[in-house]
């Protein structure tokens, strides 16, 4: 059972706990005015990874050995030099994609010692030493079909989740803001362009079920269940039972099937939660109601949760990597755009307010 | 020797100290400060070794022209600083 949090912001990294009253106060703050954009903190609960994003000065990992006590500035993930004539340019503005990483987007562990690490501009970086160092996973990069992806979100293409099969760490699962879900079953040697039965309405119509041009917001898999997966898409909510091959289209979710953020139980693959929002013209609560759904019976029945949420007004918009449920399935948390933050202990049936005054939360994550 | 200087802005990341360096080009000046304080390079440089896109560096008080290869002259007694463009927010 997790007692505690690492919670990226807009204006640094805070630690948030359990504490003996069995409230969850903020304990701990660091690299406070500097944006945090992804989070890895490792099994054992000493070691973590944070990226920064110091605009200005780029990007930036941070690693700490110690829990948080100190705290050292370590290799960044960076791509080689950019072959002289080479053509690689976004297809939506035919801008040129810069060969440079913009923004750490995901951050996962795999075998022992490897680390994944998907960034803005849609590239793909492993380590295999712990984050001494990092390679660019050319066979997915030099795919000529990464030249058809898209921004989504950020003026270029970023990879925003990475799973990794528990059964088989060279089993990996990745998913592009805007270019679909690409799996790799050796390590990273042979990718595929998987996605069946994806949907999207916002290319030609006869586009609509192209692989390729899939903007998932957010991909999870159940660790106890790995071939259950379950989007968060723009156009609605999926969810795969073999591993991101197919896809089936859950509609009617109330109050909408649109937002970014979905977490799943650890040992349940039938249980999930979303945070929805008003379509994406709007990005903000339906009806200015701030809501968490879940399902309990893999997408048939969808619950509205809100005990201990806002009843007044709320505005929040919650990022992608912003909501985490804990390994016990129990404790799930999340914070939003406006800086309000939330944990429950019973799977999302209440909910607690743990701040109302954080900068716009970008990640969350359990420390187990 | 030509005189090279950071905006304080960076020294809540990293040491920038001034030094004196030698070179005919900016970017010869800027990897001879490197070579002694390697950790400063990927805050000005970007991965492709041009110029931040919200870095800026002045030559004796004008900005330089060519942000990628870093090709303008420099002379001996030349100032060179490097600043925070206010573009980035």
């Amino acid at each position: 059972m997790s007692n505690r949090l690492i919670v990226g912001t807009r204006k640094g990294l805070f630690r948030i706990e359990r504490t003996g009253t069995g409230n969850w106060d903020v304990t701990q703050t660091w690299f406070l005015g500097d944006p945090v954009s992804m989070l890895l903190p490792e099994p054992g609960g000493l070691r973590l990874h944070a990226a920064l994003d110091l605009g200005h000065f780029g990007v930036k990992m941070q690693r700490s050995d110690d829990g948080g006590a100190t705290w050292s500035e370590a290799p960044v993930p960076a791509f080689p030099p950019k072959p002289e004539g080479i053509e690689d340019k976004d297809p939506m503005r035919g801008l040129d994609v810069p060969w440079s990483t913009q923004l750490i987007w995901a951050l996962e562990a795999g075998g022992p010692g490897e680390i994944w690490c998907g960034v803005v501009p849609g590239g793909l970086f492993q380590s295999i030493d712990g984050g001494e160092s990092w390679a660019l996973v050319r066979p997915l990069w030099d795919d000529p079909r990464r030249k058809k992806w898209m921004g989504g979100g950020y003026d270029f293409a970023g990879i925003h989740s990475i799973l990794v099969d528990p059964r088989d760490p060279a089993h990996v699962t990745v998913a592009v803001s805007v270019g679909g879900v690409w799996t790799t079953r050796d390590g990273g040697a042979h990718w595929e362009l998987i996605g069946s039965g994806l949907r999207n309405a916002y290319m030609p119509p006869e586009m609509a079920g192209d692989p390729l041009t899939q903007d998932c917001h957010r991909v999870v898999c159940c660790g106890a269940s790995p071939d259950r997966l379950w989007m968060q898409h723009h156009n609605g909510i999926f969810r795969s039972d073999d591993g991101g091959e197919n896809w089936h289209e859950l509609s009617d979710v109330p109050p909408s099937s649109f937002g970014f953020a979905v977490t799943v139980h650890p040992k349940d693959p039938d249980t999930a939660w979303f945070v929805p929002a008003a379509k994406d013209e709007q990005r903000i609560p339906v009806d200015a109601r701030l809501v968490v759904t879940r399902t309990r019976d893999g997408g048939q029945h969808f619950e509205v949760l809100h005990r201990g949420l806002p009843s007044e007004p709320a505005y929040d918009l919650v990022y992608r990597h912003a909501l985490d449920v804990a390994s016990d399935g129990e404790r799930l948390a999340f914070g939003s755009t406006t800086g309000s933050f939330w944990v429950s202990e019973d799977q999302g049936e209440s909910w607690q307010t743990v701040s109302n005054h954080l900068p716009p939360v970008l990640c969350v994550r359990f420390e187990e | 020797m030509t005189t090279l200087c950071f905006t304080p802005n960076l020294l809540r990341h990293v040491k920038t100290p001034t030094a004196h360096v030698v070179g005919s080009t900016v970017r010869q000046a800027l990897e001879g400060y490197f070579r002694a304080n390697p950790r400063v390079r990927g805050y000005v440089l970007d991965d492709q070794g041009a110029l931040r896109q919200h870095v800026a560096i002045f030559l004796n008080q004008e900005l330089i022209h060519d942000r990628i290869n870093l090709s303008d002259s420099v002379r001996e007694h030349d100032d060179i600083f490097v600043v925070q463009a206010l573009s980035g927010g």
